[in-house]
């Protein structure tokens, strides 16, 4: 973010004014990706009416970055008609699309319509790769053709990238694909849970020597000794600090009409069918809640030597049943960037360098008087004390 | 005598006031501006039908202590500065259609 920016965020922030805001359209889509965390079905999507009024009260609470999102936003027959809306009341608008949709026509309206940026999901360069994660055959072609048919528009366009197993050894690939199409890249290195709650696809996340390589990769990281620098600890400005800029300057509204602190932190707070957007941002107590929360407020992390430089997330946090409570996946990218485990981390696994001081403990034919072992365990050869 | 000019607001850019102060973004290079006090007023004014000159005699020299011909040069200023960030368009006459909304909030 520009110095501008920032400064204008921390004004929004001391305004209570939301500056910025994901909007899902819809969560139906036309490409079915292994690690996506929607529900595909239709539940009763807002109505174009419902958008648009919305759109109108999002404006006047001060709503400045507008994120049009999905399940794939073209889907939805009355897009145009929505964006159309939005860009009368003056957002500054990012699209987020697999582009399958997109061509000479759509971009073309795209342009007209004054789009800030287009952000086009990209998994590997390969076919065989990207177009088994999408479950679309001809989706990497058809989303290149659509980044193509914008750029010739001359709009700004990001190709997103998430790491996952599937597609560990292709980011490179990607990186040299959006060079080769004049755009952006970006790497999310988590594949988060599902909106529900199901942690399934979180087999999917990459390992911890995937994590290291991309985290010591000077093109994505910058200053790599800086990145990966041990933790200076935790002082008194961090323990006041706040986690991010969900509930704070920036929200999620859903399909349905949910308003959650952000798309990655499914807290209900309310639902503007019912209940005004402004009334729900200024006064609904889960917003209020989250707000409240500093790092000296978690247990856990407040204490960890991580606390200041962790990419904490609430929302994973929150989807691991504790809002003020460590976020896993995150003391798994602090370990591989900074090679200190944080405690949660230790709890968690058996770390590879304490299996050289830790005693073996041999169990040989455990007899019925040892106790109520499980049958199981009583088979065991080798048990690894914690 | 000298054509009168218009300003309008781009139909390419983004708007919100924040607080009492606007930002704009140009969507042509994504840059972010925050307007003064004196720009806000021009950019609020700037509906593509009313003269420049009208504008600083009206809004600027009503509210300011200043004389018409100083506010005009440096109105004059501010708009080509502004004309070439794509956030303001400027002609020598009337431009009804351009103008959008200034972002403001109801």
């Amino acid at each position: 973010m520009s110095n501008l920016g920032a400064e204008m965020a921390a004004k929004a922030l001391k305004l209570n004014i939301p500056i910025s805001v994901q909007l899902d359209v819809t969560y139906r889509c036309n490409e079915r990706c292994v690690h996506c965390y929607l529900d595909h079905d239709d539940h009763g999507e807002m109505t174009t009416a419902e958008i648009r009024s919305l759109l109108d009260q999002l404006a006047d609470a001060g709503v400045f970055y507008l994120t049009i999102s999905g399940g794939e936003i073209l889907m939805r027959r009355d897009f145009f008609e929505i964006l159309e809306h939005a860009r009368a009341r003056t957002f500054c608008i990012k699209l987020k699309t697999n582009g399958v949709l997109i061509r000479e026509k759509e971009a073309r309206r795209i342009r007209e319509l004054g789009v800030e940026t287009i952000q086009i999901s990209i998994y590997s360069h390969r076919p065989e790769v990207h177009d088994a994660i999408t479950k679309m055959p001809g989706s990497l072609r058809q989303s290149i053709n659509a980044v193509r048919f914008l750029r010739g528009q001359g709009l700004h366009v990001t190709l997103a990238n998430v790491l996952m197993l599937e597609n560990a050894a292709d980011y490179k690939g990607v990186r040299a694909l959006a060079a080769e199409l004049g755009v952006k890249c970006t790497l999310d290195p988590t594949v988060t849970p599902m909106m529900d709650g199901d942690r399934s696809i979180l087999k999917l996340n990459v390992d911890q020597t995937a994590l290291r390589e991309v985290f010591r990769n000077q093109e994505l990281v910058g200053n790599v000794e800086e990145f990966c620098a041990p933790p200076p600890g935790v002082d008194e400005d961090a323990l006041d600090s706040l986690p991010c800029s969900a509930g704070h300057t920036a929200c999620y509204v859903s399909p349905y009409g949910d308003v959650y602190p952000c798309v990655q932190f499914p807290l209900p707070t309310g639902n503007v069918r019912q209940t005004k957007f402004l009334d729900i941002w200024r006064y609904s107590p889960q917003l209020n809640e989250v707000r409240s929360i500093t790092l000296r407020d978690m247990p856990s992390c407040s204490k960890c030597a991580h606390g200041a430089t962790c990419t904490r997330c609430p929302g994973l946090a929150y989807l691991e049943g504790n809002m003020r409570g460590p976020s896993s996946q995150d003391c798994e990218k602090s370990y591989a960037r900074k090679g200190i485990p944080s405690e949660n981390y230790k709890a968690r696994h058996v770390l590879p360098q304490s299996l050289n001081s830790v005693q073996l403990v041999q169990i040989q034919g455990l007899r019925p008087a040892m106790g109520n072992i499980p049958a199981e365990a009583a088979k065991a050869d080798v048990v690894v004390g914690a | 005598m000298t054509s009168r000019r218009y300003v309008a607001r781009s139909k390419a850019i983004a708007a919100r006031k924040l607080g009492e102060e606007p930002m704009v973004m140009s969507a042509t290079d994504s840059t972010l501006f925050t307007l003064d006090e004196v720009a806000s007023v021009i950019w609020a004014a700037a509906d593509g039908v009313t003269p420049l000159d009208e504008i600083v005699e009206k809004k600027i020299c009503a509210l300011y202590d200043v004389s018409p011909e100083v506010a005009l040069k440096d109105a004059e200023a501010l708009i080509e500065n502004l004309a070439e960030h794509g956030l303001l368009l400027l002609s020598d006459e009337p431009l009804v259609e351009a103008s959008v909304s200034q972002g403001e909030t109801r």
